[in-house]
């Protein structure tokens, strides 16, 4: 052969046959892919070598970083001076807004006592950079700045400033995964704000959303905006998700094909908020009489019947 | 200069921290976060059915398996889905290795495309049977700049491996 020194392969010891090798190996694999998707426990594993290949990952997005910085420090003064100008008008736009704000929340709450309803939580959040989109093409995933040393759990919303992006759904040490809205599996309660149509808004890939399960002659027009409606407990109501761009409404189907554009910058880099775990109300306490009447399938023994 | 068997120059074993250090390089490649960037090449893969195909004694399916479990936590991908295509592009790959590397540089290259093409479509199968999205076409065109990417790869791999014997000192290189 062509190298020197080259030693021959060994006769007798060759530890386990290729095939043997492969079938342990692509049995290991398919063990690791099943319980990966159904039953989603692998998070030690992940956030081990999560954090192992932390400083090689931090090391490949100092490039990346370096240039688009790079590219802001030249930007010229004139655009950050254009930039400013802009921003303060819009301060100015929204002061007025702001300032009421404040009034109507006061006496939103007075109101709300008045009738004896439960408070709207309020907001709380912290600012995370959006490092990046994540390689992997069969999701839509975007990594930020925080994870559990910010106290970032699963489940958390992400919005910026127009909108809902996404929901935390794996965090690391330092990072953390944000499954945006656009994938495939991700779904969001949502109501019509203009109608309050209340329905299931589920990721269809490629920047879009589809408004899944309205029948096809449900009150929905191009154009309408949707907002979150809180019933599931995670998102808190009343956040803008996203905008009806296209209504298929074919007698063939039961349900109409309504497709959706979200109205956040859910593909773009930029700063996000992530938002603070709702806390849900106490759970109903369950009603007297139903504890006392027997349920249909409930077999009631004789003795009990008769007290 | 003529990296196959059968041409006649000797070449100098391989040093095992150079298929690591290669090995790594093609993992922080891979690391660089461009997004969704389509044609990007997928190193690892590339840089390991290099080495199944040079060094198969050296470097095999286990060294496939643990690029695959770090790959997909870097990737955000699903656990073992590129493990499993790793996995089998190195069997496939340390298989070929005694027939390759008896062709010139660019049937070998020809060789490696439908290995590399087979181990994104096991990815593919595996997500598609997860329920994801399908990425389109153009998925398909990161192996075939990886095979482009063969003829240079093997020359610089194996500058290690060419220097001469003797070292004259009074020489520049």
């Amino acid at each position: 052969m062509s190298v020197v020194g080259h030693s021959p392969p060994p006769f007798f010891k060759r530890g386990v046959a290729p095939l043997a090798r492969l079938a342990i190996f692509v049995s290991l694999c398919l063990f690791l892919l099943v319980v990966d998707l159904r039953f989603r426990t692998l998070d030690m594993l992940r956030a081990t070598i999560a954090t192992l290949i932390y400083p090689l990952q931090q090391l490949a997005y100092r490039p990346v970083e370096f240039a688009s910085g790079a590219g802001e420090y030249f930007s010229s003064l004139t655009t950050l001076q254009a930039e400013n100008a802009e921003l303060r008008d819009r301060e100015l736009s929204t002061a007025n807004r702001l300032m009421r704000q404040e009034h109507l929340e006061l006496e939103n709450r007075r109101l709300r006592e008045l009738l004896g309803m439960r408070e709207r939580q309020p907001t709380q959040g912290q600012v995370a950079d959006l490092l990046y989109a994540a390689r992997d093409p069969f999701s839509r995933r975007v990594i930020i700045d925080k994870g559990m040393q910010n106290d970032i759990v699963t489940g958390q919303v992400v919005v910026d400033d127009v909108g809902v992006v996404g929901q935390v759904t794996r965090v690391f040490p330092l990072i953390s995964e944000v499954t945006l809205l656009t994938d495939k599996n991700q779904a969001i309660p949502v109501q019509v704000q203009r109608s309050g149509l209340r329905a299931v808004l589920a990721g269809a890939g490629a920047g879009q959303m589809e408004l899944r399960f309205l029948a096809a002659n449900a009150e929905v027009e191009v154009g309408d905006i949707l907002v979150t409606s809180g019933l599931d407990g995670v998102y808190l109501p009343g956040l803008p998700v996203a905008r009806i761009v296209k209504i298929d409404r074919d007698a063939a189907y039961t349900f109409a094909r309504i497709l959706c554009q979200p109205l956040a910058g859910v593909e773009r880099n930029g700063q996000v908020l992530v938002l603070a775990p709702r806390e849900m109300p106490a759970a109903q306490p369950e009603d007297q009489s139903n504890n006392d009447t027997p349920g249909k399938g409930r077999k009631v023994k004789r003795g009990q019947a008769a007290h | 200069m003529q990296p196959t068997h059968s041409s006649r120059r000797i070449l100098l074993p391989v040093k095992g921290w150079f298929i690591i250090l290669t090995l790594f390089v093609a993992l922080f490649l891979n690391l660089l976060p461009l997004g969704r960037m389509v044609g990007v090449p997928d190193w690892v893969a590339l840089v390991l059915a290099f080495w199944c195909v040079r060094e198969p004694l050296k470097v095999g399916m286990a060294t496939g398996f643990i690029l695959g479990l770090v790959t997909d936590v870097a990737e955000a991908s699903l656990m073992g889905q590129h493990a499993l295509a790793y996995v089998l592009l190195a069997f496939a790959a340390s298989g070929l290795s005694r027939r390759i590397l008896w062709f010139p540089l660019g049937q070998q290259a020809l060789h490696i495309l439908p290995l590399l093409v087979g181990s994104q479509l096991v990815m593919l199968l595996v997500r598609m049977a997860g329920g994801a999205e399908f990425p389109g076409m153009l998925y398909l065109l990161s192996p075939l700049v990886a095979t482009v990417l063969w003829y240079p790869l093997t020359y610089l791999l194996l500058i290690p491996q060419y220097r001469p014997v003797d070292r004259d000192d009074n020489r520049p290189i």
